[in-house]
């Protein structure tokens, strides 16, 4: 492990200037540079007309968030000449017990006086129990917004245009959640763009297409789960709530995070509220609730690839990686914070994660041993650090810039050959927000270097980033900027490792496959083979 | 399926009612105090003991769905039923008087000594009326219990999408199960207690009767409303209706668990005397179903986890290097699911023809009738093979007349070689009669109608599964084969005919009066459940054949998969389009609806969604995996066209 600033100087910085047309990331490195960037340069009119262009633009202004707040619209209609009855009645339906006990404690005219006291006793039990109950659980005490806002994976969730953003497993389609609450459909190869509006698709906080499924969208919503069944084929531009499959459960809000298994029906979902992690059976509506003590939620999931593990973060210093064929899991706790982020290599064998508070990326590896149990499998003992990303200044032909930070979120491509990196930045120390990008080498051994950054036009930020898994000539970054454009950035690569079979690019490229040698001499990481 | 495989797992449900019992133990430790409290808690074990045994008896994989009233009737009526709700009845008596006993205080005894009055010389004997409702309590939950469980289909064992381990399994059910025995108490207790306001007087007078006891006039009798009302009384009597079916629900729980636990079959043995208990043989069994349920269960989770014993699917047998086991997997696996096709297809038809669509109540009620009689586990398989008449026939020859096998079937000659079929319309004659005026519903065995060129095909496929119906010793609840309608077209005799008046007269008849109309209504969904009761089997086939076809594309080191792929996708094809075609059905909803009812399991009722949503997974994974390959492998026209939909996602 060597300090990734030592080696930062080597990388050229490439500042992308977002137009409202795919570019190109030029990947020059200083021992094959010429060969790649005529390959690149060969290649990149050829990608241009293959890839319809996706740039999608949603200015803040166009989108009207609604200013629906539940207790004040209430307020204003609500008739004061309801019965105590009906109104304790709708008090339970809304807020449950505490509810009722409010209202009765809050209309002591109408009740005797003996439940009027003995109410509000009860109620001040409660909020005791409950103080207590959230100084060991701090989240608790947030707002449901401020709660989704706090564990999504987006950064600045409340303050975005564009809240979700989802690639199709297996075609050229993508979902858009909107902070208008609703989802957009893009498909080039299609006119029309189905927009999804829902009565409980409220503060989106993550959506996932389903794989091996061509219509299946799950949609992570305030206080449910919502499954669209978008067909294709139909040119409907507004499907009806009808193909909506909606999978709630109680005490199972606001969901922050989903997660479909990558080759079976079930989906797993996650809220920081409730204890359990859900796992779905969503063709017959039935879930199972997988409950563990500890943590307080759950709050990020992320099936490995392979679809043998789970990693469920919660809101405390404590993780769990599960195990999905028996269902049992492995604790990591002691953490500095909580686990921000996570992702895991295409063949799930090793899982990078980041903690909240600290700058660094940890890496588990885990034998493939599915169906033992995980204490049993001789898993990972320790995390290890692969890359520090601690501030530091970097001196560029247009000045000195400060990069690093905290990282928001991490993003390896299908073929893993890149890692993007989402680091928070601070717009008070000039250091703004970027994407870091790695290159990744996972077999025979793990090494990681660094390629670049990606930045925006001056003033955005990146709020959110996703890897296409369908880019058929290397990898290539959808990332979503503060100011509400979409953009595609292309990493134009033949695979260094054997191409998987349908992913393969084209072998037509005229690309040389060899890496240059002193490679080994820049890596940032590079595993131990023992 | 062989005999001592059976035995063996006979033998395993057996010492699991052992571990029922010890998981049951702690809870009375407590009370062992002394030696009337040990017998009440050898009674309990030996309640317990009984619920499981009934349990182990009455429970099946394929859960029996009544289409109409009448047929829910008829399973409640039925004596087998009979005798589960008496011994019910009286394991909840037991129970009570367990129960009783431990509460103490007023409830201990049915008699106790009272001074009736002052002329008579000396106390008598009156009657505990607390502790009589306390019995009558659990006699009447006991019984309700059993009528729930038939009606909720209690016995019903279903598997579940994702594995866990058993303790945590139980773990996370207990909560659920404490519920729904507090809160099933409550309404049985709700009914009994309006039961016995109204008759209450009935038992009372019989028990002082017989046993001679005298009524206390000086105190209430109990069935009053102000002496009902008695809070204490009502607490005695929920907590005792929760324990009890706290008691039974953990053994149902406990059974269900045990029963569904995954089991690994071996995909093959070196040694022969082994190979009945390989993954090939116990998959093409029968008998007894869950056998066949565990193995499916088995493949389709080897296909998805293991690579070693994938390998040993696609591997050669050493002497001779044919693909034996892959070829008796996938063809099993093939089997199963065109024969949902055929299936789904005849339902389709049934339904298009609009005037037959009613009259498949009574086929299907007729069908639910016999399912409770005889062995209840054996009627799916009869289900599920139904089309599988050359079954009967045991002549060897047959394997090699491929092609006459399904013309022979349909003529007269073959049945005086069927003389199992003891069944009243088993002769040749009546049964060219009745058959075409049989209902040709889903469940209805009138199926050879459809001459689909599976049945063709599958000829000497079924004749190679044909030992079960023997061993099974159950008469095969369909009336035999039906002769074709081509060949009664061709015959339009007069008896055909005036049958055929006489039954619609007596039809309109029955149709007018009101209570016939509601028993034999058809229940909306029935029979679309009823068609997918068994979808468990074709979703675990689906799932392991998709995969290993899947996992062929890089494992299979001899092609052999290759060989059967263009058969494999047809299938899958066909029963695409088939499916599809059922959820266009207006009785059909497109969305599984819920209905949280306490400890029945009700996941019957959206298998066809599940099936539904498996089917398309496993084409988009063969897809997925193949890509562009596909267009090599042979296929019809329309298939290719279909293929093409799901290689661009726009299914």
């Amino acid at each position: 492990m060597h300090h990734w600033t030592k080696y930062v100087r080597v990388v050229e910085i490439l500042r992308i200037v977002c137009l409202l047309q795919a570019s190109v990331v030029y990947e020059t490195f200083l021992t094959d540079a010429h060969l790649r960037f005529e390959a690149n340069l060969a290649t990149f009119y050829r990608i241009r007309k293959d890839s319809p262009a996706l740039n999608l633009y949603f200015p803040r202004e166009s989108l009207k968030p609604h200013s629906r707040q539940e207790s004040s619209s209430k307020s204003a209609f609500r008739d004061h000449c309801e019965t105590l009855y009906t109104r304790s009645a709708g008090a339970w339906r809304d807020a449950g017990l505490s509810g009722l006990l409010n209202e009765i404690a809050n209309s002591s005219a109408e009740v005797p006086k003996w439940l009027g006291v003995s109410s509000s006793c009860v109620l001040a039990l409660l909020r005791w129990v409950s103080s207590f109950h959230s100084s060991l659980f701090p989240h608790l005490t947030l707002s449901s917004e401020e709660m989704t806002a706090e564990f999504s994976q987006v950064l600045d969730w409340s303050d975005c245009a564009v809240r979700g953003f989802a690639w199709h497993p297996h075609t050229q389609k993508c979902a858009v959640a909107l902070s208008d609450d609703s989802i957009k459909i893009y498909n080039p190869k299609s006119a029309t763009t189905p927009t999804l509006k829902h009565r409980l698709q409220r503060s989106v906080a993550a959506l996932q297409w389903k794989p091996l499924c061509a219509s299946a969208l799950a949609v992570a919503c305030h206080n449910c789960l919502l499954v669209w069944h978008v067909d294709p084929t139909s040119l409907s531009t507004r499907p009806s709530s009808g193909c909506a499959q909606v999978l709630s459960h109680p005490g199972h809000s606001p969901v922050t995070s989903v997660a479909w298994s990558p080759n079976g029906p079930l989906l797993v979902s996650a809220s920081p509220r409730d204890t359990a992690l859900l796992v779905w059976d969503v063709a017959v509506e039935s879930c199972v609730p997988l409950h563990r003590v500890g943590g307080g939620g759950v709050t990020y999931l992320s099936w490995s690839p392979d679809g043998s593990r789970v990693l469920a973060a919660t809101p405390s210093s404590l993780f769990r990686v599960w195990e999905t064929r028996m269902w049992t899991c492995e604790r990591w706790p002691s953490l500095k914070g909580r686990c921000q982020s996570g992702c895991w290599s295409p063949d799930g064998s090793r899982l990078l994660f980041t903690v909240q508070g600290e700058t660094v990326i940890y890496a588990l590896t885990f034998t493939d041993n599915p169906g033992v149990p995980l204490m049993m499998s001789g898993g990972p003992k320790a995390a290890t650090v692969v890359a520090d990303l601690s501030e530091t200044t970097l001196n560029t032909p247009d000045g000195d810039i400060m990069v690093g930070g905290e990282i928001q979120s991490l993003a390896w491509d299908p073929r893993g050959e890149r890692l993007a990196v989402h680091v928070k930045g601070d717009a008070g120390a000039g250091r703004p927000a970027m994407i870091a990008v790695f290159k990744t080498q996972i077999s025979p051994a793990f090494k990681l270097l660094p390629c670049g950054f990606v930045q925006g036009e001056a003033g955005t930020e990146p709020r959110l980033m996703q890897f296409n898994p369908n880019y058929q000539h290397g990898a290539q970054l959808t990332v979503c900027w503060s100011n509400g454009k979409i953009t595609h950035v292309p990493f134009c690569f033949m695979s260094a490792g054997n191409p998987q079979p349908g992913l393969g690019g084209s072998p037509s490229f005229p690309l040389t496959q060899g890496r240059p040698a002193d490679y080994n001499n820049q890596t940032l990481y590079t595993e131990l083979i023992s | 399926m062989s005999e001592t495989a059976c035995k063996h797992i006979i033998l395993m449900s057996r010492s699991r009612m052992l571990l029922i019992m010890c998981c049951l133990l702690p809870e009375c430790l407590s009370l062992l105090t002394s030696a009337s409290a040990i017998f009440s808690f050898i009674l309990l074990c030996g309640v317990v003991l009984m619920v499981g045994f009934f349990n182990l008896e009455y429970y099946t994989v394929v859960p029996s769905i009544a289409c109409s009233k009448i047929a829910l009737l008829g399973q409640v009526l039925h004596p087998r039923q009979f005798v589960h709700s008496l011994v019910h009845c009286i394991m909840g008596v037991v129970v009570a008087w367990c129960c009783a006993f431990t509460i103490g205080g007023r409830y201990r005894s049915l008699g106790h000594p009272c001074t009736q009055d002052e002329s008579s010389s000396g106390p008598e004997m009156c009657l505990n009326e607390y502790h009589l409702v306390l019995l009558l309590a659990g006699a009447f939950i006991g019984y309700s219990h059993s009528l729930v469980g038939v009606v909720y289909n209690m016995n019903y064992v279903s598997f579940h999408t994702m594995q866990q381990y058993k303790y945590l399994r139980f773990k996370g059910a207990l909560p659920l199960v404490v519920k729904a025995s507090a809160v099933q108490a409550l309404y049985c207790l709700r009914s009994f207690l309006l039961l016995y306001f109204f008759m209450g007087y009935a038992p009372r007078a019989w028990i002082c009767k017989t046993l001679d006891l005298s009524i206390n006039s000086s105190i209430h009798s109990l069935d009053s409303v102000s002496s009902l009302l008695d809070l204490s009384l009502l607490y005695h009597l929920w907590i005792s209706g929760t324990f009890l079916l706290l008691t039974w629900y953990i053994t149902v729980l406990l059974f269900r668990i045990f029963v569904t636990e995954v089991y690994s079959f071996p995909v093959q043995s070196t040694f022969t005397e082994d190979a009945h208990q390989c993954l090939p043989k116990v998959i093409t069994g029968t008998q007894p179903m869950i056998l066949k349920f565990l193995a499916l269960q088995d493949l389709a989770l080897l296909s998805q986890h293991s690579p070693s014993r994938r390998l040993e699917v696609f591997s050669l047998s050493q002497p001779g290097g044919h693909p034996h086991i892959w070829t008796a997997l996938s063809k099993e696996c093939l089997s199963l699911l065109s024969d949902l096709t055929e299936r789904l297809v005849a339902h389709h038809d049934t339904v298009a023809t609009n005037g037959r669509a009613k009259s498949q109540s009574t086929g299907s009620n007729k069908r639910s009738t016999t399912s409770s009689e005889g062995s209840v586990t054996s009627v799916g398989m009869e289900d599920m093979k139904t089309p599988r008449p050359s079954a009967l026939i045991r002549t060897p020859g047959s394997v090699f007349l491929r092609s006459s096998v399904g013309a022979g079937l349909r003529t007269p000659l073959t049945t005086p070689f069927t003389p199992d079929l003891d069944s009243p319309f088993s002769s040749p004659a009546l049964r060219r009669l009745t058959g075409p005026l049989e209902p040709q519903g889903a469940l209805s065995p009138g199926f050879s109608s459809i001459q689909s060129p599976h049945v063709m095909r599958r000829g000497p496929k079924l004749w190679s599964a044909s030992t079960d119906s023997q061993l099974n010793g159950s008469p095969p609840p369909s009336p035999g084969p039906a002769p074709s309608p081509s060949q009664a077209q061709l015959k339009p005799s007069f008896l055909v005919t005036f049958l055929q008046n006489r039954k619609d007269q007596v039809k309109n008849f029955l149709a007018k009066r009101m209570l016939i109309m509601y028993l034999f209504n058809k229940l909306p969904e029935a029979s679309s459940q009823a068609l997918f009761a068994d979808s468990q089997v074709h979703i675990w086939a689906l799932q392991g054949l998709s995969h290993l076809v899947a996992a062929s594309f890089s494992e299979d080191q001899y092609g052999i998969v290759q060989t059967t792929l263009p058969t494999i996708l047809s299938t899958l094809l066909l029963l695409q389009e088939a499916v599809d075609r059922h959820f266009k059905l207006p009785h059909t909803s497109s969305k599984p609806g819920h209905c949280s009812c306490s400890m029945g399991d009700d996941s019957y009722k959206t298998l066809r969604f599940a099936l539904r949503s498996t089917l398309k997974t496993a084409v988009y994974r063969i897809t997925a995996t193949f890509g562009g390959h596909l267009h090599a492998v042979q296929m019809s026209a329309e298939h290719r066209k279909r293929l093409q939909h799901f290689l661009e996602y726009k299914e």
